[in-house]
């Protein structure tokens, strides 16, 4: 195990203090709340377009802490590895690991790796522990959306689901789907040297959907959106229709839900667009008067209805 | 179910596969249901077959329905 | 997408509803097809209606139809050890009357979901140990697909691959349905795809027979609103069987796809959740192809339980609205269905409650 350490998982990472080898790490936060997240993480394959379960690790606690208005600092990582993992998977889920951690700016401070018996585990998973700080004024919940405000999502929606589903089962031979996985922190800096954010939500596992009917019901207000506003690539939407599944409810990695004053609309938009992750940012809807913690959807027939969610999972229909 | 999308026919192999695109999405269908399939044709797709050809003639037919409808629409 | 975009189009629907609404007729209507009750739902067509216009679902969601006892035929398979059942993922999750393939496949059954039977040869192909068996459910839309690829399996000689064929025929259920004598529907929106295999003249009886009009819609918001039109006209007029869906469907069907499902299927008795057993409604495979046959297993299948209070049977005859069935929204729901209409993406009941207000 040390010389698994040592050889594969230090040298990636890319940094020294994991050398020492102390029990606990002892690291200096800079003045303001901390935040503290944890999610573990587990995907099949291991390996799709656009990402891999290393950058799914770094980016989904990164996020986490972005939510909340919290700079990205360091982060915990554990593997969980099934005997018989091949050294070049988990060399790549490394280095991607290595790589996305430096790109979102966070160091990873402590680890643990465990091995358990072939046939468990899906070849590996990860947990990562993230600690951020909050500097006075930035915080940001999913409470604060208000009535008038708009709901602005940062691009297309729908992609990683779909990427790890083609990946998974192959419905397409040839198709241009990729997972949006990336550090959205960049991006939330960016949107807060533009204006005060009233709410923000990663739309991850349930989709844009379960992400709406969150903020309504944890800022007690009612939500709409506009169908026809809501950006789904072409490929996605063809998935979605050949699998009956809606593409409000299936998986993101790299969006971000805001809601903001009408009057910051303009300069939160300007300011998203001149970001890498956020050039397809759009209004997608507004907080209007109705019964509160619901969510309607404007179709593009002009009609109204609410959102319900689907149930827990999504199960492709054929016939 | 039934699938709406029409699929476009980028490619026939041996006149018994057909490689079809959703919109940047392609898959191979098998065309033992349907014959006289040829690139360029819209197909539709159920269960990893092609089912019909869509008949691009009607198509326009209806769309010219209703592109009227939507002039009577806007006129009134 | 394209040939989608045009027919979604808000300011035609608005023309359309104009129409109708001149029309002035007091009409129920029955959408037979699942895909088309998903659209009324999903596009919340039932807003651009005049009050007097009133729209049921039907028998059209394949899944919802299968009887439980079918089901549980279909999960005792799955539990035979040298046995993989691969299906459509709409049925892994719909309740037969103790379990689901999904509960049993937590129990260890294998099953494995995928999207085309062709699959499922592939499957028996790269492992001749285990016996496929394929989960045929489905209309006359999937019944040909099907056909082909036990046609496909017979010429390659893959004798580890077996079909349940618990497909089932659309207009014997519209006969049964239209013989009810509580059955009070005007017109029938009728499936678009299946009517693509069989074409228009296999609905001419329920005109001429039973004087009720049907018209074939395509799956678009303006298509069904356009057919609805062409149903009330002809309740005013003449009854008789129309095509809306011109860019797909012909009157005689896609002869090669029927002769191919006549090739390896010959009519038989099914069993119809709501509608009880109907006679030539569902497809057996001919002598010919026996060999593929799992139907014929002998598997012990205990008699189905009784679902309390579950009235799908009803909703899927048009007797009632999902609503009005009294575990709808409570115990019923697309997380703990109770009845498969709860289950499918297609079902009646699962569109009411993701899409509408109650």
């Amino acid at each position: 195990m040390q010389t698994l350490l040592r050889k594969t998982v230090f040298p990636v990472l890319g940094n020294e203090d994991l050398f020492d080898m102390e029990d606990a790490a002892k690291v200096e936060v800079p003045e303001g709340s901390v935040a503290l997240t944890t999610d573990s993480f587990t995907v099949k394959p291991l390996f799709f377009p656009g990402g891999d379960i290393g950058k799914l690790s770094i980016c989904g606690t990164v996020n986490d802490l972005a939510m909340r208005g919290a700079k990205p600092l360091f982060m915990t990582l554990a593997l969980v590895l099934e005997e018989g993992l091949s050294f070049n998977k988990l060399e790549k889920a490394l280095e991607s690991v290595g790589k996305w951690a430096r790109e979102a700016g966070v160091k990873i401070v402590s680890g643990d790796t465990k091995v358990v018996e072939r046939g468990f585990a899906d070849g590996m998973y990860i947990n990562t522990t993230g600690v951020g700080v909050i500097f006075e004024g930035k915080e940001v919940s999913i409470r604060g959306a208000k009535e008038g405000d708009v709901l602005i999502i940062n691009g297309f929606v729908g992609d990683h689901g779909m990427a790890v589903m083609n990946a998974r089962e192959s419905i397409f031979s040839d198709a241009n789907l990729s997972s949006d996985c990336a550090p959205l922190w960049g991006l939330v800096d960016t949107m807060q040297d533009a204006a005060c954010l009233h709410a923000l939500r990663d739309p991850t596992r349930g989709g844009l959907g379960a992400a709406l009917k969150e903020m309504a019901q944890a800022s007690g207000c009612h939500l709409e959106i506009w169908e026809e506003d809501i950006p789904v690539r072409a490929p996605v939407e063809a998935a979605c229709e050949m699998l009956g599944l809606d593409p409000l409810f299936v998986a993101n990695e790299g969006k971000l839900l805001c809601a903001v004053a009408p009057l910051d609309a303009d300069t939160v938009l300007c300011a998203m667009r001149s970001h890498p992750y956020g050039k397809e940012a759009r209004i997608i809807g507004e907080v209007v008067s109705g019964k509160p913690g619901e969510v309607t959807v404007r179709t593009s027939m002009g009609t109204r209805r609410p959102l319900r969610m689907p149930s827990g999972e999504q199960l492709p229909r054929i016939c | 179910m039934c699938l709406a999308i029409p699929a476009e026919v980028v490619e026939v192999i041996e006149g018994e596969i057909a490689v079809v695109d959703f919109g940047d999405a392609k898959k191979r269908v098998s065309l033992a249901l349907v014959d006289g399939v040829e690139k360029g044709d819209f197909v539709l797709v159920h269960a990893g077959f092609a089912i019909e050809k869509v008949d691009a003639e009607e198509a326009l037919k209806t769309r010219q329905l209703f592109e009227e409808l939507e002039r009577l629409n806007e006129a009134n | 997408m394209k040939l989608i975009e045009e027919y979604r189009n808000p300011a035609v629907m608005k023309e359309l509803a104009e129409k109708v609404k001149e029309l002035g007729v007091r009409s129920t209507l029955m959408e037979v097809c699942g895909t088309h009750t998903m659209a009324i739902s999903r596009f919340g067509l039932r807003s651009f209606l005049p009050p007097e216009v009133d729209l049921v679902s039907g028998p059209g969601c394949p899944v919802c139809v299968t009887a439980d006892r079918d089901i549980d035929r279909a999960i005792a398979l799955s539990a035979i050890g040298d046995v993989t059942l691969a299906t459509f993922g709409d049925m892994v999750r719909v309740p037969g009357s103790r379990s689901s393939l999904q509960e049993a496949s937590a129990s260890g059954a294998n099953v494995k979901v995928v999207y085309s039977p062709l699959e499922a040869l592939e499957m028996a192909k790269s492992d001749r140990e285990r016996k496929i068996v394929f989960l045929g459910i489905g209309f006359e839309t999937t019944a040909p697909a099907v056909a082909a690829t036990i046609i496909e399996a017979k010429r390659e000689n893959i004798n580890n691959f077996f079909v349940l064929s618990l497909h089932k025929l659309v207009p014997p259920a519209l006969r049964a349905l239209a013989e009810l004598p509580d059955f009070h529907v005007d017109g029938f929106i009728l499936p678009g795809h299946v009517s693509t295999i069989i074409g228009s003249k296999a609905y001419e009886f329920l005109a001429s027979e039973y004087g009720i009009p049907g018209v074939i819609a395509g799956f678009e918001p303006t298509d069904v609103m356009r057919a609805i039109y062409m149903l009330l006209r002809m309740q005013k007029e003449e009854a008789e069987i129309a095509i809306e869906y011109t860019r797909a469907v012909k009157p005689n069907g896609n002869r090669k796809a029927i002769e191919t499902m006549h090739e390896v299927f010959e009519p038989c008795d099914a069993e119809w959740r709501g509608l009880f057993r109907l006679a030539g409604s569902g497809l057996l495979l001919r002598e010919n192809y026996k060999e593929f046959d799992a139907g014929e297993w002998e598997v012990d299948v205990p008699p189905p339980l009784e679902k309390k209070g579950c009235r799908c049977g009803d909703v899927l005859c048009g007797r009632i609205k999902p609503m009005e069935c009294g575990l709808f929204g409570k115990t019923c729901t697309p997380e703990t269905p109770v009845g498969p209409c709860m289950v499918s993406s297609e079902g009646t009941c699962a569109s009411y409650y993701l899409y509408c207000d109650e």
